[in-house]
This record gives C-alpha cells, sequence and structure tokens, in this order.
C-alpha cells in the first residue's frame, strides 16, 4: 500500500532556532497519525510543512506519491486538492456565511454546478450536525460549533487527507467528543487518511480507540478491537525531534520520563 | 550601535524586496486568469463608494477656504475677479490629487491593512491557501483594480466639489458674480492639468492599496500586531502620498509642459 504522506529527514529552523529536527514517519491510506507534544514543540509546523505553507530546510516531503518540499505555489494547488485542513479556532472567514465558508472551494475553485455545490454543503453540514446553522455568520457560532463548521469546510471538496491542528483545544469536553467523532466518522466511513496534532491526550486516545459503524441509517461510534486500535500511531515531539512513536498501547507502557510526565 | 544598523538595514532591505515580489504578484494576478470578479465589484464599492463622504467634504471646505485664503491675496492687486483661475488651478493640479489621496490613505490603506491582518493573525490567509486560492488574487488584486479605477473617480469628484465650494465663497463672500467665477475657472484650466489631475491618483492610489496590502499581509503578533500594522500602513502610505507627488510632478511638468 502507498503511503499517502511520507517525510523523510525534515528539518526546519528559524534563525538559529531548531523547530523540527530529522522528522521521519509515513502516513497510509485510511490510517491515523496523532502528533503529541507540548506547545512550541513543533507539531503545528509539520502539518504546515505537508500543506506547503512552509518549506523545510532538508528532507522529503511526499503527499501521494509526489514530492512537495521543493514545489512552488502553483504547482502546490494541484497537490492541496486532495487535503482539507481543520485550523486552530477554525479560521473560518469572518465575512463569508457558514454556507460560503463550508463551499468555499466548492464555489469558487471547483467548476461543479452550484447545486451541485449547494446540495454537498448541506449534506456536509448535517456530517457534522449543524445543517440547522447554515446562513448563520462565524460570529454567531459557539467555538465547538466553529470547529465542526471547520471540518465540514475541510471534508466538502471530498479530501483524501485531513490535517487536523489542536481540532480540540479550549473545547469542553462533550464538544471535544463530538469533534472527535467527526474525526473517527470521517476516517471509518469516508475512508480519510488524517494526522491529528493534539497535546489532548483524552481525545487521541479516543480517536485511536474507537471506531464508527453505519448500522441501518445510523452511525455507531463503538470501541475499536485491539488491531483496528493499533492502526492509529502515535508521534511524541520534544523539542522538534521525535521522542515516542508506537501504538496506544506502546505509549501507555513507554518508561520514557518525558511521556511518563506527558501522559499523568 | 552597527549591529543596529546592520539590523535595521537588513529589515529595510527585506521590507522592500518583500513589498517589490508582492508587486510582481500583482501584476501577474492582473493579467492572467483566475479572476475574482465578485471581490473585484465589492471592493469597488469599497473603497469608492466608501470614500465619498470624506473626499466630498474634503474637496468642498479645500476649495471654500482656498478662495477665502487667496481673496484677501488678489484684492491687494485689485485681482478678486481672478479668484476661480486659482482655485480651479490648486484644485486641479496639487491640492485635489494629494488631499483625496491622503484621505483614502487614512481610510483605504489603514482599513486595508487591518483587514488582511487580521486574517493573517487568524490564520485565514493560511486557510485560503490551504483551499487552493492564491491569496494575492483574492485579495490584493480586487484592492488594486479598485484602488487604480477609484482614486481618478474620487479626486475628479473633489476637484468639481472644490470648484464649487470656491464657488459658493466667490460669490456670497467675495461678491464675484458666478459668470465672472466660472469665466475665470475656465480660462485657469488646460488640458495638460487634467491630464496631471488623472495621472497622479491613478499613481497615488496604486500605492496607497499596495502599502496596506503589504503591511497587512506582514502582520505578526496577534491583535497588538494588527494594530502596529494599520499604524505603520497610514504613517507609511500618507508619506508616500506627498513623496510620489512630487516625483510624479517633477516627470509630469518635464513630459507635458
Amino acid at each position: 500500500m502507498d503511503a499517502s504522506i511520507v517525510l523523510k529527514n525534515v528539518s526546519l529552523a528559524f534563525d538559529d532556532k531548531v523547530v523540527l529536527k530529522d522528522i521521519s514517519f509515513e502516513l497510509l491510506p485510511g490510517h491515523t497519525k496523532v502528533i503529541l507534544g507540548g506547545s512550541g514543540s513543533g507539531k503545528s509546523t509539520i502539518l504546515k510543512i505537508i500543506l506547503g505553507l512552509l518549506k523545510p530546510d532538508g528532507g522529503t516531503v511526499m503527499v501521494n506519491g509526489k514530492r512537495v518540499e521543493a514545489m512552488g505555489e502553483q504547482e502546490m494547488m494541484t497537490v492541496r486538492s486532495d487535503i482539507g485542513m481543520v485550523f486552530q479556532e477554525g479560521a473560518l472567514f469572518d465575512s463569508l456565511s457558514v454556507e460560503e465558508n463550508v463551499g468555499y472551494k466548492l464555489y469558487e475553485e471547483s467548476s461543479i454546478p452550484e447545486e451541485e455545490a449547494s446540495r454537498r454543503v448541506q449534506e456536509v453540514l448535517g456530517f457534522v450536525g449543524l445543517q440547522e446553522y447554515i446562513d448563520r455568520m462565524p460570529s454567531e457560532l459557539s467555538g465547538g460549533q466553529r470547529r465542526r463548521v471547520g471540518i465540514a469546510r475541510a471534508m466538502a471538496a471530498k479530501p483524501g487527507i485531513l490535517l487536523y491542528d489542536e481540532a480540540t483545544t479550549g473545547l469542553d469536553p462533550i464538544t471535544a467528543m463530538t469533534v472527535d467523532e467527526e474525526m473517527v466518522k470521517l476516517r471509518d466511513l469516508e475512508g480519510v487518511s488524517s494526522i491529528i496534532v493534539t497535546h489532548q491526550l483524552r481525545d487521541a486516545f479516543f480517536v485511536a480507540t474507537h471506531e464508527a459503524v453505519r448500522q441501518n441509517a445510523h452511525i455507531q461510534i463503538t470501541p475499536a478491537d485491539p488491531k483496528k486500535s493499533d492502526e492509529a500511531e502515535f508521534i511524541m515531539l520534544k523539542d522538534g525531534v521525535v521522542c515516542f512513536e508506537g501504538n496506544a498501547s506502546e505509549l501507555r507502557a513507554s518508561s520514557d520520563p518525558y511521556i511518563r510526565q506527558f501522559l499523568s | 550601535m552597527f549591529d543596529l544598523l546592520e539590523r535595521w538595514l537588513k529589515t529595510a532591505i527585506l521590507e522592500i524586496q518583500e513589498y517589490v515580489r508582492l508587486q510582481a504578484a500583482t501584476i501577474r494576478g492582473m493579467t492572467s486568469p483566475p479572476f475574482y470578479y465578485r471581490d473585484i465589484i465589492m471592493q469597488l464599492d469599497a473603497i469608492g463608494v466608501g470614500s465619498l463622504t470624506v473626499v466630498v467634504l474634503t474637496g468642498f471646505f479645500t476649495g471654500a477656504v482656498l478662495a477665502l485664503q487667496s481673496g484677501i491675496t488678489l484684492d491687494q492687486f485689485g485681482a478678486r475677479p481672478f479668484v476661480g483661475r486659482l482655485v480651479s488651478a490648486s484644485m486641479l493640479k496639487e491640492l485635489g490629487p494629494v488631499l483625496t489621496g491622503l484621505m483614502l490613505a487614512g481610510r483605504i490603506g489603514s482599513g486595508i491593512a487591518a483587514e488582511l491582518g487580521s486574517m493573517v493573525v487568524t490564520d485565514q490567509i493560511n486557510a485560503l491557501r490551504a483551499l487552493g486560492t492564491d491569496p494575492v488574487r483574492k485579495l490584493v488584486v480586487p484592492r488594486v483594480v479598485a484602488g487604480l479605477v477609484m482614486a481618478p473617480i474620487l479626486t475628479i469628484i473633489a476637484d468639481t466639489v472644490g470648484i464649487l465650494g470656491g464657488m459658493m465663497i466667490a460669490v456670497f463672500q467675495l461678491r464675484v458674480a458666478s459668470s465672472v467665477y466660472w469665466t475665470s475657472v475656465i480660462d485657469g484650466l488646460y488640458p495638460n492639468d487634467a491630464w496631471m489631475s488623472l495621472i497622479k491618483p491613478f499613481c497615488l492610489g496604486y500605492v496607497i492599496v499596495t502599502i496596506g496590502c503589504h503591511v497587512g499581509l506582514r502582520t505578526s503578533g496577534g491583535t497588538q500586531g494588527v494594530g502596529r500594522a494599520t499604524t505603520s500602513a497610514v504613517v507609511a502610505a500618507s508619506v508616500a502620498v506627498i513623496a510620489v507627488d512630487f516625483f510624479v510632478t517633477r516627470l509630469l511638468i518635464t513630459l507635458l509642459y
């Protein structure tokens, strides 16, 4: 199986400050990679490098089999067409309604008919449970709703890869759970490969250890079997360096003092 | 001390480099698809119609005060009937373009820097790029097009209203007959003045908008950074209006007169 994303020895420094050093990992199609680490450890930077928003100083970045680290902005546009990103705080466009935000890529950057785009917007808003908020402005939404609209916007164009940047940070546990469930649903029902950047362990373990199943017309989130749980891989970053790589049970069993402190 | 100077020089060169890169990207965006027509229309409205009140008020009172002040001086030479000539020449060649430029620098330069700066610090610019949109084409090009189109139109309006303001003072305060005033206004105008009145705001509109966009897109440091960017944009655009006015005037005098 060809990997959706491959990073090999990726490094980045701003002046004298090393942000990432020799980061390597692979993300397989339909799998989840969880990147953990404290604030400023370089987690979000990895997502920006994958998306081409930042260029690494060294190493190789491959997305869907294409080397992207040296691509220009125009070439990156085609690579980005298969990637969706959920930003911290949502990064919704203030001047656009929920419908215009969610359908932005479809209305502005694609040639699909407007009725079809509108149908897809309603479909994805239904998926995240916000269909009745379609005409609201972002300023009228709560924090959790903004994140869910962010997820809907990222998935509207049916990307094969979704990148979540601290999608649950700052949310109350109940709202965070609804966002976690969206991530699980997208992975298991839509076959989306995902990278989840977070420092919320509870959310990371939830996504790793649960799966979404469709029963009749209903979608249920149930505990995953051990084999499925092991598919989700964890990476722990410390000062821009990978200090752990493995699955959820290996992470829990780790004796590394930093990880123990992080888990406690 | 040397370190400080070196750092300042590096920052200045970097700013110039980034400003030139933005110009190149803007020109590319203006000459090749995709074009965001809806955004261009929205910016024409925001920059043009939105600035109308401030430009009309500025133009009117400038023309009026010009007539008031020059009336006193012209009286010393018994040349009061020539007040129209002085008002029209001053408004068209200098005060109309420059004052409209300064008003736009305050209103549009700050607005653009604040809007784009907020988008930068809240990751909306990165979101645009992630969604496959070039921010220069989507945000900068419509504003530049609107600035290029609306600055000359607003200047013509300011000139016209300024001459009307001058007429009000000439007729009601200086007791100059309106027919005498208008004859004097027309006598004082030459085709080259009209060219100067159109070319200058075209250049000023471009400079004001591109400075606002450049400063806005380079915002960093959260909401405090947005505040700093807004102030910088107004200061830089206002100084640029005065400086560009001088150089364009110098060039046009060489070419037209």
